[in-house]
């Protein structure tokens, strides 16, 4: 675990592995430091927002290497399941780079238990770990200019759930009829980081 | 209460303080871009700070209102037209049915036009912003929409002139080191602070891209995504820096070299095409 100066106010704690995020973000949602204005958990990081005149760099790194966490604490998140149909456009694609049948594709993904660690990209999109290392793949090369909102797709060692139409170069499995955002109801996300998620073929 | 958009300018949209506190569910705070001369537009009319104005990017606005409104026009150095004694940091009543314009600015880019009772359309998720990024919040101004305004609720405030700094011809922005300042070559924070930028014509409320002495990266390893700050100086492989203003991505995947403090980010908001901008480096130690 390193803290880094993100400017004079906010720090950015980096880790190795998501595992580590995952964790650190558990026990701060459990117990935020003084002066803690917001937290944004990503890829490898942490970042971490303060009000200065309430607490200082090197207080929060302080309290931050006191946190006691293991890798993945998934003891706080709630768990959704996400219905799919397994109709992606890239699902043929997925098998034939993988080498597996798409039923064994769909089997994998639908095995997989995955946690939330992260949002970005778009509102309500939230990147989904603990993907089957055997279907990690690109991004495609070129991204299509319109992914229809549901797409249930696949990267590197991420799934995810478009949460509106937008342009997108994940490899797409299927949909689901699950809104996974919606600004109108309240919270207006279904996967917010921490959250657990399970896929069923429908 | 409501007023009538004869002609939108180049780019006209709501805003307010934004959505603070929603960027792990992937929204940003977007809110005005330049945050400090919203709120004073807003005092000027005995409004909240808060409350939603518009923001007029590079003029050319023309609005009717239905009843007699109070207005504040603040932020670029620009010629108001209708309502008596119209101009900058004052508070002007604007007759119903008169025309109210602003020309394009001569000096900074945006304006805030607050009207007493503030801008009344729907919230979405707490803000009455428009994040042109993300797509959330109203749409842009387009002409004839009608666009309702509240009551006024508190006092008239008791000073009827604020006068503004004028806007340097080179604009000095602070900066701190950013996470990522030890991804470039040794003297890059200050390179940064010895040489000045140029504004390209690449100017959003996404962001401001810069260009000037290339900032060079000595590690070309691949930043996982991560999050970013307004004011966050992103630098993609070419070398060129892009700040990061009010509707930034929550996260991003190039280093940042160096944040701009978050009162000079108003200042960058700005920042017109062709202008320069000269970047002082905080003491203060980076890493830690």
């Amino acid at each position: 675990m390193r803290i880094l100066r993100y400017g004079a106010r906010a720090a950015l704690v980096d880790f190795d592995r998501i595992e580590e995020v995952l964790g650190l973000q558990a026990a701060i949602d459990g117990e935020p430091p003084d002066g803690l204005v917001e937290l944004v958990p990503a890829a490898r990081t942490i970042l971490l927002r303060y009000d200065p005149d309430r607490t200082s760099f090197e207080r929060l790194c302080d309290t931050v290497r006191q946190y006691s966490f293991t890798e993945t604490d998934r003891s706080g998140g709630s768990e959704v399941a996400v219905p799919v149909t397994y109709d992606g456009e890239d699902l043929a694609h997925v098998a034939a780079e993988t080498g597996f049948s798409e039923r064994e594709v769909i089997a994998r993904h639908t095995a997989g238990a995955y946690t939330v660690a992260f949002c970005g990209f778009a509102p309500g999109f939230g990147y989904l770990t603990g993907l089957d290392p055997a279907l990690r793949l690109p991004r495609r090369r070129t991204p299509r200019t319109r992914v229809p909102a549901g797409s249930v797709a696949i990267a590197d060692e991420y799934t995810a759930i478009y949460p509106n139409e937008s342009p997108g170069g994940w490899q797409l499995l299927g949909h689901t009829s699950l809104a996974v955002w919606d600004v109108d109801r309240d919270p207006p996300q279904l996967l917010a980081p921490g959250t657990r998620v399970r896929f069923h073929e429908v | 209460m409501k007023f009538e958009v004869l002609a939108p300018g180049p780019q006209t949209t709501v805003q307010d303080l934004g959505r603070p506190g929603l960027a792990a569910l992937g929204v940003g705070r977007a809110g005005a871009a330049d945050r400090a001369s919203l709120r004073l537009a807003n005092r000027l009319v005995g409004n909240p700070e808060s409350h939603a104005a518009l923001e007029v990017t590079f003029g050319g606005l023309r609005v009717r209102f239905s009843e007699d409104t109070w207005v504040a026009v603040t932020g670029a150095v620009c010629v108001v037209r209708g309502g008596r004694s119209p101009g900058l940091g004052v508070p002007i009543l604007v007759r119903a049915g008169e025309d109210f314009s602003l020309d394009a600015p001569s000096q900074g880019l945006r304006n805030y036009v607050a009207m007493r009772g503030g801008i009344e359309v729907t919230p979405v998720l707490g803000s009455r912003s428009t994040d042109t990024l993300a797509k959330l919040g109203p749409p842009a101004l387009t002409p004839g929409m009608t666009v309702p305004l509240g009551r006024g609720t508190l006092p008239f405030p008791a000073a009827d002139l604020a006068p503004q700094c004028a806007f340097p011809d080179e604009l000095v922005l602070h900066v701190t080191p950013g996470p990522r300042w030890d991804w470039f070559v040794t003297g890059t924070l200050a390179q940064l602070a010895s040489a000045p930028f140029q504004v390209t014509s690449d100017v959003s409320r996404v962001g401001v891209r810069l260009a000037g002495p290339t900032l060079v990266r000595a590690n070309d390893a691949e930043l996982p995504p991560e999050a970013a700050v307004p004011g966050a100086l992103q630098v993609p492989p070419a070398g060129d820096p892009i700040l990061f203003l009010a509707d930034h991505p929550v996260t991003g995947g190039y280093p940042v070299v160096a944040v701009v403090d978050e009162p000079d980010v108003d200042l960058a908001a700005q920042a017109r095409p062709g202008q320069h901008v000269r970047f002082v480096l905080r003491n203060q130690k980076p890493g830690a």
